[in-house]
Formats: structure tokens, C-alpha cells, sequence
């Protein structure tokens, strides 16, 4: 579960002064849901995943994932977390099973758990062909699949994606909406973002239009579509972040 | 802290520099290859140089002499030189390295001996010529000699006994130890290289696992985990220090072996038989003295390295760093700039002379204890600063 209220983050730039990255962000997503944050470059999707993961710090506003408070208890929080996005590399001199074994460590599974974890998830992504090559050597959709299994080492209840398929191939972003799906139907609460229309059309359960840091519109398909008459979806977007401007 | 979890980081940094070749070079390579290399080359040209210059026959020109045989035979008969006829043009011969030397006779030489009028010869050379002072040095001993064998056949003639001319003689001893010798001419410089290696062994593995991680990528992913950004920083941390200390390690035993193995050659080569050993628990000292430097050194280097975004920016910052550890290092290292309360106070500075005294033989203990203790306190001050901004969004995601 991820509920967030009221989320704002602010920077401070030295030539564009005080800037409201997240601006009272409101929402929230259920176990087996899978929540789509749908925003421009820049829109602030990005900063607020990262509050959710609590890589970052709401400068107000609140958050609970899985039980707990990004602010007060961000270790836990992080516990129960999976965080996939393209900011998110590989260390290029481990090989592929060290890399998932050093994030299971980290994640405070035994060395017994690890072991059956990495080959429950090797098997089920199909990597054991690359199981020992170092990350350097592989292609971008095998690099997906490590990251994917980093993630998912803790088998965790959330799982967060930025843009997973930013940059991607058709067959490497096609695995990653399709790992996406399988997550919701492991019943975990799941929340993306994307620029990508056709991603969040066919994946999401809900969707939140995100604009210049504010929520502007929220719902299903479904009730986008009805609240704005409109039946694409760009269309619905488009003129949410329109009525921003 | 939570050490299972600052290991867990160091054993995975560990791993990665000892896959990255960059790391190897200048961590092992460079000390076990440069120092040997360091030797065999000023081994070879010491040999090569210092030796002809020894056994070289110098051509020399006499000026004057035409009235004094005696001298002018004695002189075509010394080993070593090779006169030549004098020309006008005899400075300059000397100074455009044609010839080594030019001997000045005055008039009436061999009869102002006889007649015992002091006279002045004069030998003209090219200082801080090898080949120019040998040859010099030749034939001022053999003048020397040649006065001392007018002299005893005066004495001779007076029938006095030849001993007169030396009613004692003088002998000088060095009566201090090989180590003490040894720490005299090379005590500045081994704390020296110490300061340089480990500043320079951990330079490229922070950088790398600051700001090459940002441009990478990768800091995000291991800021996803569910372990404190202390835990991460401690665990880089203590992977700079291995990198730093190993460095200056193995570059103390590579240059330790590497001048034990060209010692001979040179010594030979200079013709001296100058005695010199440090004891390695002198050295072990020293290193521990210089353990905080290398954590103060590491933690600094990692908090300048978070500051960049990339590594080239880091390199930017470092650069001018090194010019700050080099220059108290090499004041340090200087003759002359000794231990006080004042120098104490300098960090960096203040290691590099305690550790001269040390490798002395002489145990300054309350300095070192001051030393010691100052150099712990900004070490940990280094670290507080690198964790703060390992905890700092700003820095961390610097835009």
C-alpha cells in the first residue's frame, strides 16, 4: 500500500530561485493495483518516486509505504521497496549473480535465502546463460533482467518503476511491461511512471497526471475518459496539462 | 554504524577495484615496476658516468713550466692525465669541456724552490664537472705530494728526521650508528614518500567510488537499499584507506628492496663505503604514524570526490589538493626544518618531521603523542565531514 499526502519537495537554484519540484501530491495505491504517474519531462514524477523510495526527503507532506513513514522510518520503508528506473545502474565489474547476491546482503537475507532467491529469479528471467558475466559485457535488455532481479531479491510487497522502459529496444520494453503485470498479479501494490501513452493505456489500473510538480487529474482510464470527454488518452493529458498553463 | 553492513559495501568495493585495471596500475603495478626501474636507471648512469669520470685520462694543459724541467717531468709522469700543448684559448678549452684542466707555472718554479720563495700554481677547472673535478683533484694531490717531497728532502739535507713534518696526525671517526647515518641523508625523504603514496593511492578509488558512481549511475542503486547512508559511506571509506595504506606499503618495500639490490652497484659505482640500514620496526613505527594521516587523507579525498559530479570534475578539484599535501611533505623532507611546537601544529607537516625524528632513532614522546592525537582528531573530522555529505540530497544529487 502507498499513500501519499500533501507531498511537496522543493530545491533551491542558484539562477531560477525556489523551485516546487512536487507540489502537494496527493494519492494513493492499493496491493494488486498498478498505479501509473503520467507526466511530461521534468513534471515531477521522478522526484516523486524518489520521496517514495526515500532516496529523497518530502520537504513537507507525508508518505506511507507498506506500513510505514518515509520520513520517520525511510530503512524500513526502503526494506519494502523494489526501485527500478534507468538512473538505476549496474555495477559494470560484478558479474550478474554477484550483483544480485551483494543486493540480497545488503537487504539482510541469509546466504541460504540468497542462494534460492537468485536461482528462483534466474530461472524464472531466464539468465542463467549470463549468470557469470560481468554486467559491462551484456546487452541493454540483459541488464534489464539483473536490475530486475536486484529488485526483487527481498521479494518486496512495492515496487517502484521510473520510466523502466526509457531507452529500451521493443523486446526489452515489452519484458518490463510484462514483469510490471506479473508483479499486480503477485499482489503487490506497483506504481510507474512513464511519458509513454500506449504503457500506461495498456498497463494501468489508475492513473495520476502529474504537471509542473501538481496532481491535475486522477483516476481510471475509465473516469479520465468520461470526466473529460475525450476517449485517447494524450488527449486527456494534453489538456490536463493544459488547464495547468 | 552498523559494521555488518559497512563490510558487506567494503567486501563489494574491494572486489570491483581489484577487477579494475586503472586501480591495479597505480595501486601495485606502479610501485613494484617504478622503484626497481628508478634504481636500475640512476644505477646504470651512476655506473656508467661516475666511472669514466674515474677512469678517465684527462688531457691537461700546463702554462708556463719551460724554466722549471723538474716539475714539468713530474707532471708529464702522473697517471691520469694526458698533457696537451697549451694554447692561448686554454679557459675556454676548459669550459667548452675539451680539455679537463689548465695548470698554471709561475716563472722560476723549480729555483724559487730552491731558493725557498713561496710561488703559486694555480689550477684552473670547471666546477661541478665530474670529468673537470677528477682531474683537478689529481693534480692537486700530486702538487701536495711534490711539496711534501721538497720538504722531507730538506729536512734530509738538515739531517732532520722526516717525522717532523708530522707530529701527530688526525684520524676522524664517525661513531654514529649505520641506521643514524642513514636517517641523516634519507630520514626526510622516506616519510616523504609515504605521504605521496598513500595521498596518491587513495586519490584515484575515491574518486571513483564518489563521483565515478554518480556519473555512472550506481549511487542511485545502492541509495535504494535498506542500509544507512553511513553504513555506505563507512564501508567506501575504509576501501580508500586499504587502497591507501597497501599503496604506500608496497612502495616502501619495493623501494627497500629495490635500494638493497642497487646499493652495491652504486656504492661501487661512487666509490664510497658508505654503510646505511634502517630497521623495518623503524619503519613499522612510522607507518602507524602515519595510519591517521592516510584515514585523514581518504576521507577528504572522498568528501571533495562527492562534491563533483563526474569524475572529471573530481580530478579538477583533486588536482590542486595534491599541491597542498605535496608542499608540507617536501618542507618536511628538507635538512634543516626541524621538530618545534610551532612546526607540530602543521598538519601533515607535523607527521613527516615527528616520523624523520623517529627513523633518527630518537623517540620524541610527546610529540609524538600530540602528533598522533591531532592527526586522529582531523582524521575524524574528515570522516564526520564525508558522512555529512554523503547524508546532503544536494550533493548527492547535485543538478
Amino acid at each position: 500500500m502507498i499513500e501519499a499526502v500533501k507531498l511537496c519537495k522543493n530545491f533551491k537554484d542558484k539562477k531560477r530561485g525556489d523551485i516546487h519540484a512536487v507540489d502537494n501530491v496527493t494519492f494513493s495505491c492499493k496491493p494488486g493495483e498498478i498505479y501509473g504517474l503520467l507526466g511530461a519531462n521534468g513534471a515531477g514524477k521522478t522526484t516523486t518516486l524518489r520521496i517514495l523510495a526515500t532516496i529523497l526527503a518530502p520537504s513537507s507532506g507525508t508518505a506511507n509505504v507498506a506500513g510505514f513513514d518515509v520520513v520517520r522510518e525511510p530503512q524500513k520503508v526502503r526494506a519494502r521497496v523494489g526501485f527500478l528506473s534507468t538512473a538505476t545502474a549496474l555495477y559494470d565489474r560484478l558479474t550478474a549473480a554477484e550483483t544480485v547476491e551483494y543486493f540480497g546482503q545488503l537487504f539482510g537475507l541469509d546466504s541460504a535465502t540468497i542462494q534460492r532467491r537468485t536461482n528462483e529469479l534466474f530461472k524464472a528471467l531466464d539468465m542463467d546463460e549470463f549468470r557469470d558475466r560481468r554486467c559491462a559485457k551484456l546487452s541493454t535488455g540483459m541488464k534489464q533482467k539483473v536490475s530486475i532481479a536486484r529488485t526483487l531479491i527481498h521479494d518486496p510487497p512495492v515496487m517502484i518503476f521510473d520510466e523502466p522502459t526509457n531507452g529500451l529496444d521493443v523486446m526489452a520494453a515489452r519484458s518490463i511491461t510484462d514483469f510490471i503485470r506479473q508483479c499486480r498479479d503477485r499482489g503487490k501494490t506497483v506504481i510507474f511512471s512513464t511519458h509513454v501513452m500506449t504503457e500506461a493505456e495498456k498497463l494501468c489500473d489508475r492513473i495520476g497526471i502529474i504537471h509542473a510538480g501538481r496532481m491535475r487529474a486522477e483516476g481510471s482510464l475509465e473516469q479520465l475518459r468520461q470526466n473529460y470527454g475525450k476517449d485517447s488518452l494524450e488527449e486527456i493529458f494534453v489538456e490536463a496539462s493544459g488547464d495547468a498553463q | 554504524m552498523n559494521l555488518r553492513n559497512a563490510l558487506i559495501v567494503y567486501r563489494k568495493e574491494l572486489r570491483d577495484m581489484l577487477r579494475d585495471k586503472r586501480t591495479i596500475r597505480s595501486m601495485v603495478i606502479m610501485p613494484l615496476v617504478a622503484f626497481p626501474l628508478l634504481f636500475l636507471g640512476i644505477g646504470y648512469i651512476s655506473a656508467e658516468f661516475s666511472g669514466e669520470a674515474k677512469t678517465e685520462i684527462a688531457p691537461v694543459m700546463i702554462h708556463g713550466g719551460e724554466d722549471s724541467p723538474k716539475v714539468l717531468a713530474a707532471l708529464h709522469d702522473l697517471a691520469g692525465i694526458h698533457i696537451v700543448p697549451y694554447r692561448d684559448d686554454a679557459i675556454r678549452e676548459v669550459s667548452d669541456k675539451k680539455i679537463r684542466a689548465v695548470v698554471e707555472i709561475p716563472p722560476g718554479f723549480d729555483a724559487a724552490i730552491n731558493s725557498r720563495q713561496p710561488k703559486n700554481i694555480s689550477i684552473g677547472y670547471f666546477e661541478n664537472n665530474d670529468k673537470s673535478e677528477e682531474a683537478e683533484s689529481k693534480i692537486e694531490t700530486f702538487f701536495e705530494k711534490y711539496r711534501d717531497q721538497v720538504v722531507r728532502a730538506e729536512l734530509a739535507a738538515r739531517g732532520l728526521p722526516a717525522n717532523l713534518m708530522d707530529p701527530f696526525t688526525v684520524k676522524s671517526k664517525n661513531v654514529a650508528s649505520a641506521s643514524q647515518v642513514g636517517a641523516a641523508l634519507f630520514g626526510g625523504w622516506i616519510p616523504y614518500l609515504i605521504i605521496i603514496f598513500s595521498f596518491t593511492g587513495a586519490t584515484y578509488p575515491a574518486m571513483d567510488m564518489a563521483a565515478g558512481e554518480k556519473e555512472r549511475g550506481t549511487m542511485e542503486t545502492i541509495l535504494c537499499s535498506p542500509i544507512s547512508r553511513t553504513d555506505i559511506v563507512m564501508g567506501k571509506f575504509l576501501m580508500v584507506v586499504t587502497a591507501s595504506v597497501v599503496t604506500a606499503v608496497l612502495s616502501l618495500i619495493s623501494l627497500g628492496v629495490s635500494f638493497a639490490w642497487a646499493k652495491p652497484k652504486l656504492l661501487a659505482a661512487a666509490h664510497s663505503t658508505f654503510q646505511m640500514s634502517i630497521e623495518p620496526s623503524t619503519v613499522a613505527v612510522v607507518v602507524v604514524m602515519l595510519l591517521p594521516l592516510a584515514i585523514l587523507f581518504a576521507s577528504m579525498l572522498l568528501a571533495v570526490s562527492l562534491l563533483a559530479k563526474s569524475f572529471r570534475e573530481a580530478q579538477t578539484y583533486i588536482g590542486p589538493m595534491t599541491f597542498i599535501v605535496i608542499a608540507p611533505a617536501i618542507i618536511g623532507a628538507l635538512p634543516g626544518v626541524e621538530l618545534n611546537w610551532k612546526t607540530a601544529l602543521v598538519p601533515i607537516l607535523n607527521t613527516s618531521l615527528v616520523s624523520k625524528e623517529i627513523i633518527a632513532g630518537s623517540y620524541p614522546w610527546l610529540y609524538i603523542a600530540a602528533i598522533f592525537g591531532m592527526t586522529c582528531v582531523y582524521a575524524t573530522v574528515g570522516i564526520a565531514t564525508a558522512v555529512a555529505m554523503f547524508n546532503r540530497e544536494d550533493i548527492l544529487f547535485r543538478a
